[in-house]
């Protein structure tokens, strides 16, 4: 804004007679007073928003940290709430939320390159970025249903983490989707021309040159899906997590040949959300205090996600040279 | 050539995913109403460290009709139920010729419950009740007088069950005289506690929940006794009056359904002795009222001598007591 109304007042001077040079000045500073108060306005919406969330996240905290022990992280559901722990519903969230990664990140990058790079205009394109845009907005619980009749039933795949972990990937598939395309876009036109002027293909354009530079962008869509998916409960519900469950999924890692197992993806389960929801119900207030706990360790898992990825963003950014 | 690896690994891979299924550990799958899950949760957790983690037990809340859904489709061993079985879902059951045994495991009592400091209610009727809540109330009765002339001109405030929950199905049974049939101008939750803090704040408020949500905020809520028709007395809940009787019609029992075909289950067969043996003291535990120990040696035998069948016929009886429960004969 400063700069701006400076310009405008440099280029507009040599025209203006002199003694026009005290109003250019009180012109000036009217800008530079509603830009002031801009600014203002504009910091106290913001720290009202941070400071909603920060008292939101402090009474969950404060509730939830006398709660928050070893015990508390590695203790199955128990009817005794002070023995209660969340052991069964954390694994479960991670589980899940690496299927929905596996499953989700690929897809959506390469429906993202698709439609930037090599879909033509034509209505078919049309039809896709539509679809792509409204199923941003669809609620999560019809992606429950649909994931009910389809995966469940119809692939047979059960109430499995793995059907959990496909549901939640349709339904951040958008968002990925989304944010990647921007990331693309946002890479500028000359990377590309030079990328074809040196005789690059197509593709060895996207992958050496607009894939590793738009990284940071594509992250960050990741990662705002993510969040979105671990904080889930109406479709993981639909497709029928459970909600006492006092054992864990079989490990991936065994002893015999061939070393790794994908059994697992096959177990029941239950999550962080169905835990706190079933704790916030219960008529014994101890529970209440459970459930705050486990929000806090929600939180904890979104930020440790958050965190990984602005690292990684770091990492990527101080890797570009242009 | 990268068309031809995914077209090899994919089959293969699935096919590695599917062999993991084949060889899943033996479980007891219970799953229902969210009414019952406190108990069974309480049950589950203890016989799974009794049996040290050989047999397991999940427990999901589907509620009382989403479980009879899967319970009917042979997905789960035991459905939670805090209703009995309706007709229709008596034949989803018959037509994939899923037969089971019915076993009541505690009591349930609504509560009506009031302001603690509410001047005028000391009790009321069902008929009363019934003034209040019946669906030709809505938007007309909204004034404590208008029900009854001796309390005060004051607006009413009504907090309820959500209209998908069995508790909403009792109350409606039990006071208006059919299921489901309410006025709707009512702040209804799913979440009882919400209920809770909403009468605890409104001098002028009424609501109703299950007993144990009652028991936990004796110190926010008071319990408005209703008159028992036989006795022409007003009762007020507690375990005593509900074991007795006398709390009626407010209190029912609340059941499991074991599939007949996994009561030939040993883990299964275990599970369902273990409830029956533990279950007075459990569900004491989790704030619920138990039953007269000789009713859980019924359910005891009922699962020795496979007694199938419902005793209600797909219809839910108000006021039925347990004693009379156990001379009923069982139908399918």
């Amino acid at each position: 804004m400063n700069g701006m109304n400076m310009n405008t007042a440099t280029a507009s001077a040599p025209s203006a007679p002199l003694r026009d040079l005290g109003a250019m000045r009180a012109r000036i500073k009217s800008g530079i007073l509603r830009q002031q108060i801009f600014a203002i306005t504009g910091i106290l919406f913001t720290s009202f928003a941070v400071l909603v969330l920060l008292a939101a996240f402090l009474d969950l905290l404060f509730d939830g940290l006398p709660r928050l022990s070893w015990d508390f992280l590695t203790n199955f559901p128990s009817r005794r709430a002070e023995q209660a722990g969340i052991l069964s519903a954390w694994v479960g969230s991670a589980l899940v939320m690496l299927v929905t990664m596996l499953a989700a990140v690929p897809v959506a990058i390469g429906a993202a390159i698709y439609l930037e790079e090599y879909a033509g205009k034509n209505w078919f394109t049309d039809l896709i970025e539509i679809n792509v845009t409204n199923l941003a907005g669809v609620p999560s619980i019809v992606y429950g249903l649909l994931a009910l009749g389809l995966f469940v039933y119809h692939f047979g795949f059960g109430e499995s983490i793995l059907a959990a972990g496909l549901t939640l990937a349709l339904l951040i598939l958008p968002i990925i989707i989304v944010s990647s395309r921007e990331a693309l876009r946002a890479v500028p036109i000359h990377i590309r021309e030079a990328a074809y002027g040196m005789g690059a293909t197509r593709w060895q354009m996207i992958s050496d040159h607009l894939l590793p530079y738009s990284r940071g962008g594509i992250l960050t869509g990741v990662i705002l899906g993510m969040a979105e998916a671990i904080g889930q409960t109406a479709p993981i519900i639909t497709i029928g997590a459970l909600t006492f469950i006092a054992f864990l999924p079989p490990m991936p890692v065994t002893g015999e040949f061939p070393f790794l197992s994908l059994q697992w993806v096959w177990s029941e389960f239950t999550v962080l959300p169905i835990q706190m929801y079933n704790w916030v119900s219960r008529p014994d207030k101890a529970f209440q205090l459970n459930a705050a706990a486990a929000g806090v360790v929600l939180l904890a898992m979104t930020l440790m996600m958050n965190g990984l990825a602005i690292y990684l963003r770091y990492q990527v950014r101080k890797k570009i040279k242009w | 050539m990268t068309k031809l690896y995914i077209n090899r690994l994919l089959p293969g891979v699935l096919m590695g995913l599917a062999a993991g299924t084949l060889q899943a550990q033996q479980l007891v799958k219970v799953d229902g109403s969210s009414t019952v899950f406190p108990i069974i949760e309480a049950v589950a957790e203890d016989f799974q460290k009794s049996t040290k983690g050989k047999t397991r037990v999940t427990v999901g809340i589907s509620g009382t009709g989403g479980g009879f859904k899967k319970f009917c489709r042979g997905e789960t061993d035991v459905s939670n139920a805090s209703r009995p079985i309706t007709k229709r879902e008596m034949a989803e059951c018959a037509k994939m010729g899923i037969t089971y045994l019915e076993m009541p495991v505690a009591y349930d009592a609504l509560t009506i419950v009031i302001h603690p400091k509410n001047p005028f209610l000391k009790s009321a009727t069902v008929a009363e009740m019934k003034k209040l809540w019946e669906p030709g109330a809505q938007g007309k009765v909204t004034r404590w007088n208008q029900i009854n002339a001796a309390w005060p001109d004051a607006p009413i405030k009504l907090f309820g069950a959500g209209t998908d929950s069995g508790t909403f199905e009792y109350f409606t049974e039990a006071i208006v005289g059919k299921p489901k049939s309410s006025r709707g101008d009512y702040t209804a939750s799913e979440d009882d506690n919400v209920l809770v803090q909403g009468v605890a704040r409104d001098m002028n408020a009424i609501g109703y929940f299950g007993y144990a949500y009652f028991a936990e905020n004796r110190d926010k809520i008071r319990a408005l006794p209703i008159v028992n028709e036989k006795l022409g007395k007003a009762i007020e809940p507690s375990a005593e009056t509900v074991i007795n009787g006398t709390y009626q019609p407010l209190s029912r029992p609340i059941f499991i359904y074991v599939n007949a075909k996994s009561a030939g289950r040993q883990d299964v067969k275990d599970f369902i002795g273990f409830l029956n043996n533990h279950a007075q003291r459990l569900v004491k535990d989790v704030k619920y009222v138990p039953l007269p120990p000789k009713a859980y040696t019924y359910n005891q035998e009922t699962l020795n001598k496979m007694r199938q069948g419902t005793k209600f016929g797909g219809e839910n009886k108000v006021g039925l007591t347990i004693e009379e429960l156990m001379k009923m004969e069982a139908k399918l």
